[in-house]
């Protein structure tokens, strides 16, 4: 079947809810494609309060935020949602993308101009017995528990104490689960002072330049092989630990999820900083596809957080583009990159920095 | 394991269904997907790799990976993390046995 639209939002997280957000009651036909059941992305299981300012919906738990935002964007009478579709493929020589319908229904999908929200999959690292049954992502955890209520295991290891580690830590302790241990190859503590402190007040331990070398298990996960690294990351013979548990998760980081981008032909840049490859992109988020505009993780793997503005950002461009701002669009689209730009201030955006000066370019417009 | 109480969520579930797997009865709640309802009856091996028989779990959990592939009504490769569970559904371990 044909569907038309002038903006198609591709992924309904949090990137492209604030795209749609912007774009409602406006005059324009807008179309967001969701792979899940629902709206909110990987807004549904963070239960924690969000920081930076009111407009960033500071102090509200992710969850809610989800929820407002979904509550907004369904309600607009221009824009219309469907839910378990997957854009599967862009067909560059006919201009359309085949989204699939609840495994069934495959739709033609034309339009003026797309956002590109698909988010980032979560790494793995390598390791023997890595595929064992009891090793997740932290997200999966995070999925399982906060959003079906069921738990994975009882005895808990973590790998990686970015702020997913950590917030993914504190969450298993409310849920009444048992952490033994954060394991971290950096020398350092990742994430930010406050999650760390958080977990550690909690009586978990971090462990810096340590790694897991092995897991151990017949039908699923039963324990684990730790070893120390050195300063050049190397393994430390003989400083090999043994711990039992029966998940481990994996906080290693995300990936964007750049397959469209590759087939509408966007110039890709690996940049490791970011995840993994991105397309190069102007300051309002377009590509250099034109017409094609990215925002969330699959522009580089960030945060909610910046999601949110980078969603803000591409779908005032998109509406710019074709002559139809909202209301006070400058405004907002002024407050929205001072914002981000305020983000990736001070040591802590320092690698964001250094990641989006590889893949920013002048004005694609 | 079900999560009975917490201090921040609420589960609201479906009603009570029931579904077999590898032909053994087993119940959960209706429009959870079929992968949380078998960790939430302890069954956490969902197949086996076609060389080296290793069992499977779930890793991503949000239909990124391949990980969690079963036999859903007689349908192989069912993203089982994101296909929701129904009353009477027959649910298989994939490639259980498969030859080497």
């Amino acid at each position: 079947m044909r569907i038309d639209c002038d903006v198609l939002i591709i992924g309904g997280g949090p990137a492209g809810l604030c795209a749609a957000k912007t774009l409602c009651n406006t005059g324009l036909k807008v179309l967001m494609l969701e792979r899940d059941p629902f709206l909110g992305g990987q807004l549904v299981k963070q239960t924690h309060l969000f920081f930076g300012s009111k407009e960033q919906y500071a102090g509200t738990r992710g969850f809610e935020i989800g929820k407002l935002l979904t509550e907004e964007v369904t309600s607009a009478s221009n824009v219309t949602v469907m839910l378990e579709t997957t854009a599967s493929g862009f067909y560059l020589e006919e201009n359309f993308i085949l989204a699939l319908e609840k495994e069934k229904i495959l739709h033609q999908v034309h339009f003026k101009k797309v956002i590109v929200a698909t988010g980032a999959s979560e790494k793995s690292l390598l390791f023997e017995g890595n595929d064992l049954p009891g090793i997740y992502g932290a997200g999966a955890v995070q999925t399982l528990m906060n959003l079906y209520g069921v738990l994975p295991g009882q005895d808990i290891v973590m790998v990686g104490s970015g702020n997913i580690g950590l917030i993914v830590s504190y969450q298993l302790l409310q849920a009444g689960v048992k952490v033994k241990a954060i394991i971290e190859a950096a020398p350092v503590v990742g994430g930010y002072f406050v999650h760390a402190a958080k977990v550690r007040r909690m009586g978990i331990p971090i462990y810096t330049q340590t790694t897991i070398k092995r897991a151990i298990g017949q039908s699923k996960l039963e324990k684990i092989e730790t070893i120390c690294l050195d300063a050049n990351w190397q393994m430390v013979p003989g400083t090999e630990k043994t711990m039992t548990c029966d998940t481990l998760c994996l906080a290693v980081g995300l990936a964007p999820m750049s397959e469209l981008l590759w087939q509408f032909q966007c110039d890709m840049q690996y940049v490791s900083e970011l995840g993994g490859y991105v397309a190069k992109r102007d300051s309002h988020m377009q590509t250099t596809h034109p017409g094609v505009f990215i925002a969330g993780d699959v522009s580089g793997v960030e945060e909610a957080s910046s999601a949110m503005l980078e969603g803000t950002i591409a779908g005032l461009s998109a509406a710019a583009s074709l002559h139809q701002s909202p209301e006070s669009a400058d405004q907002l689209m002024k407050a929205s990159l001072d914002f981000l730009e305020g983000m990736h201030l001070g040591p802590i955006g320092e690698k964001i920095r250094s990641g989006l000066s590889k893949v920013e370019v002048k004005s694609c417009m | 394991m079900r999560i009975k109480d917490h201090p921040i969520l609420e589960f609201h579930k479906g009603k009570a269904v029931t579904f077999t797997v590898d032909g053994r009865k087993y119940e959960a709640y209706d429009d959870e997907p079929i992968a949380v309802a078998l960790y939430a009856n302890g069954i956490t091996t969902l197949s086996y790799s076609l060389k080296y028989h290793r069992p499977r779990g779930v890793f991503c959990c949000i239909g990124n990976c391949s990980s969690c592939l079963m036999k859903v009504n007689g349908i192989p490769n069912v993203r089982t993390c994101t296909q929701r569970v129904r009353q009477d559904m027959v649910i298989e371990t994939q490639d259980k046995g498969a030859t080497k």
